[in-house]
């Protein structure tokens, strides 16, 4: 497939957020839309997602993640979304020029009317919550891990304990006890549930794995790879109580310890970000800062159901698309003066053909080299000559004026670019 | 495999790569030796980064002469090695006047060491070049001549050079004892076997001094291990362009704040001594002490930006200045000991022992030839060492005529640091072969960013095991028993 240079609204990310608002983007008018996808297929995290809980609010039912996801993909290509996979965004500019790359597409640079931001949302790692200890195998994200179990097929430890009663967190307890595997122990730092409650039940309480509150890995144990975790009670300042240290052995540490909204394409694009959410200031269409660069779902804030990011995907979508109309609207109006014979440059550089409907345009230009007789200054769209006039010598010194006047509208309203000559007579 | 050398080097940290490639340039069989997975995993790859100007070593030290001596080489060095080196100058910043009185006293000092260019600047000179800086401070030693490296690179490139010009590296080899004929060293025990050399180098870190009593030489010497804790801030929250020192004390030079060559900044280190040689855990005091050292240099850093962590441990000795006139007590050693013939003593080497390796390489070479060792030139010696391409240092222009050229270059599997397929498999095939996860990690910057592997690990492995045409059940972090994966899932099972 080739790509055009130039799209409607091209979409980041292809989860839910992503491809709920390529289809709207599509079906509100937007004739190009494109889907940049870094992984191999459509759908983000959902297509390890593969318990049950989606489509609740959206579709009245309770599927899997994959199931979700490939509803909209069906949509999103049969409505005509095109979709570029296994590429990466690098760089997104505030006029909308993105830079992508990716083993098949090649280095892409790519104009778009309008763009989504979807790229969701990462883990919080190691590093962020600051344990100490040692740095052996066996340390993953809750995610990391559902990734190796649901996706690739391999386990990546026997005897877990997690810490952060986050959602991925007690999914993945209950994922891996199922795989035969070990859950020694939940920490939680907080002293409360950090997820969903019913979650805690499906997921904990249903198979017997411990949730403690106020609690936190003191420090990591093992060379090679995890041997154990020491565990410690914190106080209400979440400072580690002497004496509550407790060794639990294992062979692996996940963390679900909170997720990130991904912004730092956003960032190098100018978009302004609330340190609270972490994610894009946004108005109610998801328009950010930047005019024409929307977002949606988890990269604006963490939502806690699915359903909540393909409405958010939706509206936004809608906001694009009519945006990329209206900049294609101007596009058409807007034409640029073209430097022909012995014409260094014109201000103004581009002309809106409108406004030539409400009065005369003044054009100013400076030649490239003196002509000491007469010469004709013209206006010609491509061949065919719109108005000229009569200049006794033009030298680069001294500008040229030239005026577009009103009467010409009707020329000019065809044109889509308009090349100034000065000629000798 | 080949069992007879003249020179075998124990240990492939930095020094001992840079006398690997110092000596390769001579018509002699080199063998390094190094016990872990890979290269440079001591202390040569956690440290500051940092290419001293050399006024902080005692005057009249080794150090001190080594420092001075090995500074000036670094341009030449990062030129043929192509390795990261930017010269960028750094300061020792005071924060009251007790301070700045300290400052004249390292100027002087400075001064008697050799290092060129420095002088003290005021605080607003130091507040315009740094308006981060602790708005109290009362004026700053500035010294041009610092600067910052990517020590992995050199390390790996010092290596490489010396394999390109004939040398052997063995991993996972380590040393046992020497093979002694008499009081001659003739050779060498392993785990892998015994091997034959004229002569042995003991470049062995941390553990050198161990090393050098296996052939009865200064049994007094001993190594502490100085555990030194680092945590490093995503560049996307806060950037540091200048290498600040605190006033150094009696502990050293003190809690850092430093930017690196990738763009980020890193705090530390701290300094204690640990029982274990090996402990390279990170500790939550350890943390806490970062966090006062950072804010006493730059109080808005807010180390919840914090991306990663780490620690390294420094050989800090107990060898006493060979100078007389010169009261110190911990000093490099250097030297070709009279008691046993075929011995290159190094010990101790800390801090300045990144900034030192080249010099420290020529003295190696230096004092063979005093001991009557007969260098003749290899015909055909190349000092330079190619670079491979990394994409993310690319502009668009060679982006697109790299990725024509090989398409893995297009693909992003770290998404922080933009390290690509292409990358990692040139480093498998590289002549040093990266095997591992952190082996990729040292030498691609990949997985070191702000989502820490999460998003690359998976797929690093992935290719590893395509690549070596293994099951991903054997790729390990680090060698050893350090495997990501236990098992297949019951469904992987059933298929």
């Amino acid at each position: 497939m080739t790509l055009k240079s130039i799209y409607d609204v091209v979409v980041i990310g292809s989860g839910p957020g992503g491809l709920a608002a390529a289809i709207t983007a599509k079906k509100n008018g937007a004739e190009d839309v494109l889907i940049i996808e870094r992984d191999v297929e459509l759908g983000g995290i959902l297509l390890q997602c593969i318990h049950n809980g989606f489509g609740v609010e959206i579709f009245k039912q309770d599927l899997p993640g994959p199931s979700y996801a490939q509803r909209f993909i069906n949509d999103a290509l049969s409505l005509g979304v095109e979709v570029v996979t296994d590429t990466m965004v690098l760089d997104i500019t505030p006029q909308r020029r993105i830079f992508a790359t990716g083993k098949s597409s090649g280095v892409l640079d790519i104009q778009a009317r309008a763009i989504v931001l979807a790229m969701g949302c990462r883990e919080k790692t190691r590093a962020q919550v600051r344990l100490p200890g040692t740095r052996p195998a066996g340390v993953y994200t809750a995610g990391t891990a559902q990734r190796w179990v649901n996706v690739e097929g391999f386990m990546p430890g026997k005897k877990f304990t997690i810490l952060g009663s986050g959602d991925i967190g007690m999914i993945m307890a209950r994922r891996l006890t199922f795989e035969g595997a070990k859950v020694e122990r939940v920490l939680e730092v907080m002293p409360f549930l950090t997820g969903l409650m019913r979650n805690y039940v499906q997921c904990l309480l249903d198979y017997d794995i411990q949730l403690q509150l106020s609690h936190t890995v003191n420090r990591i144990i093992g060379k090679d790879r995890v041997e154990a975790i020491e565990s410690v009670q914190v106080d209400n300042k979440w400072n580690p109580i002497p004496g509550t240290e407790e060794i639990i052995p294992c062979d692996t540490l996940l963390l679900s310890v909170g997720l990130i909204p991904e912004n730092e394409l956003s960032k190098k694009a100018g978009v302004r970000i609330d340190p609270l959410t972490n994610g894009p200031f946004v108005d109610n269409h998801f328009e950010t800062n930047v005019p024409g660069i929307f977002a949606a779902g988890n990269v604006v804030h963490v939502y806690d159901l699915v359903d909540w990011v393909t409405e958010a995907g939706f509206a936004s979508g809608k906001s694009a698309a009519e945006f990329a109309l209206r900049e294609k609207a101007k596009e058409i109006r807007h034409i640029p003066l073209k430097a022909g014979e012995n014409v260094r440059y014109i201000v103004p550089h581009t002309l809106d053909k409108e406004s030539l409907a409400e009065g005369d345009i003044r054009l100013q230009m400076r030649v490239k080299v003196p002509v000491e007789d007469p010469v004709w200054v013209e206006a010609r769209n491509g061949d065919k000559l719109i108005s000229r006039k009569l200049e006794r010598y033009v030298r680069p010194g001294e500008m040229v004026t030239f005026v577009l006047a009103q009467k010409t509208y009707d020329e000019v309203k065809n044109a889509s670019a308009i090349t100034m000559s000065v000629i000798k007579k | 495999m080949k069992n007879e050398y003249d020179v075998i080097v124990i240990g492939a940290g930095v020094v001992g790569c840079m006398v690997a490639r110092w000596l390769a340039r001579y018509q002699i069989n080199i063998l390094v030796i190094e016990k872990e997975a890979d290269i440079g995993m001591g202390a040569s790859s956690a440290n500051s980064a940092i290419v001293h100007a050399g006024y902080d070593p005692v005057p009249g030290t080794l150090k001190a002469e080594m420092n001075v001596t090995a500074n000036p080489m670094w341009d030449t060095l990062a030129g043929e090695l192509n390795f990261g080196f930017d010269r960028r100058g750094d300061y020792v910043v005071a924060v009251n006047n007790g301070e700045l009185l300290d400052l004249e006293k390292l100027l002087q000092q400075a001064q008697k060491n050799g290092v060129p260019g420095m002088h003290i600047i005021t605080s607003a000179e130091m507040k315009h070049r740094e308006p981060k800086i602790n708005p109290d401070t009362t004026g700053a030693l500035w010294a041009p001549t610092g600067g910052i490296c990517d020590p992995f690179q050199v390390t790996i490139a010092a290596a490489e050079n010396a394999i390109e010009n004939g040398a052997t590296f063995l991993l996972e080899t380590a040393f046992q004892d020497f093979i002694l004929d008499g009081k001659k060293i003739i050779g060498i025990k392993t785990n892998h076997g015994d091997f034959k050399s004229r002569w042995v180098v003991n470049a062995a870190g941390i553990h050198s001094d161990e090393v050098m009593h296996k052939a009865g030489v200064r049994p007094e010497f001993k190594i502490q291990a100085r555990r030194g804790e680092y945590l490093i801030l995503d560049r996307a929250e806060l950037t540091i362009n200048n290498v600040l020192f605190p006033v150094p004390s009696e502990k050293g030079k003190g809690i850092l704040v430093t930017a690196t060559l990738h763009g980020n900044t890193i705090v530390g280190p701290n300094a204690n001594v640990l029982p274990d040689k090996e402990d390279r855990s990170v500790s939550r005091d350890g943390m806490d002490e970062l966090q006062q050292g950072a804010a006493r240099l730059v109080p808005s850093l807010n180390l919840r930006s914090t991306i990663a962590l780490f620690s390294g441990m420094r050989a800090y000795g107990n060898a006493p200045s060979e100078n007389p006139g010169v009261k110190y007590n911990s000093d490099f050693i250097i030297e070709i000991p009279k008691s046993v013939k075929g011995l290159v003593n190094l010990g101790g080497i800390e801090s300045p022992g990144l900034t030192a390796a080249p010099a420290i390489a020529q003295r190696v070479v230096d004092l063979m030839k005093d001991a009557g060792e007969k260098f003749v030139d290899r015909k055909v010696w190349c000092p330079i060492r190619p670079a491979r391409p990394h994409f993310r240092e690319m502009n668009q222009e060679e982006q697109i005529k790299l990725v024509k050229k090989d398409p893995r270059y297009g693909r992003i599997i770290c998404r922080c640091e933009n390290v690509t397929e292409g990358e990692i498999i040139a480093e498998m095939h590289a002549p040093i072969p990266a095997r591992t996860y952190d082996a990729i990690k040292r030498r691609t910057w990949l997985g070191t960013g702000r989502c820490l592997g999460g998003f690359d690990m998976p797929r690093v492995v992935d290719i590893l095991a395509k690549e070596m045409k293994v099951s991903p059940l054997e790729i390990t972090k680090k060698g050893g028993s350090s495997q990501f994966l236990t098992g297949i899932t019951k469904i992987q099972e059933g298929n």
